[in-house]
């Protein structure tokens, strides 16, 4: 093989690696702090894609009409829980979040939405929806059995994620969208041309990795989130609410999947259900890191781009099963080298 | 008497085994109470529930206020605190995160002087403020956990079996430091097998004996009591059977 064509597959590799990395990161966050393993986290990144797409042509995405929806139902469920202790300040606090923000996003993609909207707009407004969604997401899905065992909360996952496909056909339709690209501009160096593109999404990905960690190192709520994962009942004796940090990673993780959507559907033609497959890539990543290190999961995520860019160069047909295939052998030496272990009880 | 802590009439129950049936207790300010009894007696039940780990039925008031419909999180905003019998540390983060969580519900400027506090209650955590809290030794996570607890300035801290596992030079010095929190204007509710050593320092004691106070008075008068010193203090008296 010519060294030119070695790192054309290479920089397409390192390019889809650093989503997975998002993906997988996202997946080891919200799996650490709430042990839902989220599935529907293609769904964030198709939704935060196919909205920007649509309202790049100058459409109302049906996404923001399902995140009022959704916070409806959040918000009976808040009143139906605190029924017994209904305070004003809990049901203030309930309705701005989950009535006044996403009727307000609402009003907000009417009145920008055109086909002449700003790109930055579009990509803020995009995040909002997905934001909203993820934020109720957790409210409605998981925070009533946040007490169940790793199992039900699976289960209950890959519900949220043919749920949310569905209605991704009711928006989208089936056809493919594809976005504008965030920025034309190129760089060549020798025979390889980096385009703004991709650029965006290295220094997106590790501006991400970066605030993460910082998030994480050095703030209160990151801590807290960190003490929450590593053992609840500690972090409720020292007054951390567990739902509190479970909206937390839902959001990070929702954001984070929709960012990574913004940055491919440039790249390549989303559909409806196209997140479910690249969600899967980061989800071996972070199976890979075991879904608890954030480096590990880090470097399997390139390792998988760079694995996915060289099999659907020498054999395309076989691209997906040599992909997850990879899965194997480490599944086999993670399950030789752990001990036994019991599924905590709550 | 206007109690800090007021418990009335309280069940608790796993499925249908009672294991706490009817117990009435109360706590005051500035005050030091000790729950004794053997292993299995329902203490630890007990101290769960109160802090809202556990559901119970009856009535608890803390601060005048009703603990009925808080939950956990809430609970520790009043000014309770539970140090759990499994201590429940954040065993990957270093002494210091773990004392600074602590402190989550705290003014940022108030929680920096509860560290100075908490050091200087406890130094050893001073010396040891960047190491991980699950490497520390079964005292230092002792002290670690009493820490972390008093840095969310607590009216009231309830230490279940702070001795258990411990040395016994680590057992005394933890002892002192409970004593000494009463001039911090911190009340204890402490439930120890240890009896002798909490009697000590306790004002006021209840012996529980399946799920049931049989018991209670002055420390000093609990500890005179010749069935509860054939039980738990390990003294024998002559013609005496137990309580």
């Amino acid at each position: 093989m010519n060294t030119t064509i070695m790192l054309f597959l290479l920089q397409d590799g390192i390019t889809n690696g650093a989503i997975y990395a998002l993906l997988g990161l996202a997946l080891v966050l919200v799996f650490a702090v709430t042990r839902v393993i989220l599935i529907p986290q293609g769904e964030f990144v198709t939704y935060g894609a196919l909205s920007y797409a649509m309202l790049a042509t100058g459409q109302v995405p049906g996404t923001v009409r399902l995140a009022v929806a959704m916070g409806l139902v959040a918000f009976a469920l808040d009143l139906f829980f605190a029924r017994k202790a209904l305070h004003a300040r809990l049901v203030i606090r309930s309705v701005a979040l989950n009535i006044v923000f996403p009727v307000a996003l609402l009003g907000l993609v009417y009145a920008l939405v055109g086909p002449h909207t700003p790109i930055a707009v579009n990509i803020a407004l995009a995040l909002l929806i997905v934001a909203a969604i993820g934020l109720f997401l957790y409210r409605i899905a998981f925070q009533p059995i946040a007490h169940t065992s790793v199992l039900v909360l699976l289960i209950a996952s890959v519900g949220c994620h043919l749920a949310l496909q569905g209605l991704g056909l009711v928006f989208f339709g089936a056809e493919g969208l594809r976005g504008p690209a965030l920025s034309s501009a190129a760089v060549t160096a020798g025979p390889l041309r980096f385009t703004g593109q991709s650029l965006a999404v290295y220094g997106l990905t590790v501006g991400f990795i970066v605030a993460l960690w910082l998030f994480f190192g050095y703030t209160k709520t990151g801590k807290a989130l960190r003490a929450t994962a590593v053992n609840r009942l500690g972090a409720r004796l020292v007054g951390i609410r567990t739902t509190l940090s479970g909206q937390i990673a839902f959001l990070l993780a929702s954001v984070i999947g929709a960012i990574s959507g913004i940055l491919i559907v440039p790249i390549t033609t989303l559909y409806y259900d196209t997140g479910f497959l690249i969600g899967l890539k980061g989800f071996i990543a972070a199976i890979i890191g075991g879904l608890v290190s954030y480096p590990l999961t880090a470097v399997a995520a390139i390792v998988v781009g760079i694995v996915e860019a060289f099999s659907s160069f020498y054999a395309s047909n076989f691209k997906e099963v040599i992909v997850f295939t990879l899965i194997l052998p480490v599944l086999v030496l993670r399950s030789l080298a752990a001990p036994q272990v019991e599924e905590e009880k709550d | 008497m206007s109690a800090l802590l007021s418990v009335t009439d309280v069940h608790i129950a796993y499925g249908k085994v009672e294991a706490v049936r009817g117990v009435s207790l109360d706590v005051a300010g500035n005050e030091i109470v000790t729950i004794i009894g053997a292993n299995g007696a329902g203490k630890t039940t007990l101290l769960n529930a109160i802090m809202g780990v556990l559901p119970l039925r009856g009535r608890t008031t803390f601060a005048g206020i009703d603990m009925a419909p808080l939950d956990i999180e809430d609970r520790v905003a009043t000014g309770l605190s539970l140090v759990p019998e499994h201590r429940e540390l954040f065993g990957s983060m270093n002494v210091e995160d773990n004392l600074e969580l602590g402190a989550f519900r705290i003014a940022k400027a108030v929680a920096a002087t509860s560290l100075e506090r908490v050091y200087a209650l406890f130094p050893r955590l001073k010396e040891r403020r960047k190491q991980l809290a699950g490497t520390l030794s079964g005292g230092e996570q002792q002290m670690l956990a009493m820490g972390r607890a008093l840095m969310g300035a607590p009216k009231l801290l309830m230490l279940d079996e702070p001795s258990l596992g411990l040395a016994p030079i680590i057992v005394a010095d933890i002892f002192r430091i409970v004593g000494e929190l009463r001039s911090a204007g911190v009340s204890v509710l402490l439930v120890e097998q240890n009896a002798q050593a909490a009697l000590q320092i306790a004002d006021r004691a209840y012996v529980m004996e399946l799920g049931e106070f049989v018991l209670s008075g002055t420390a000093k008068d609990i500890a005179a009591n010749k069935g509860v010193a054939a039980s738990y203090l390990g003294f024998q008296h002559e013609g005496e059977s137990a309580i």
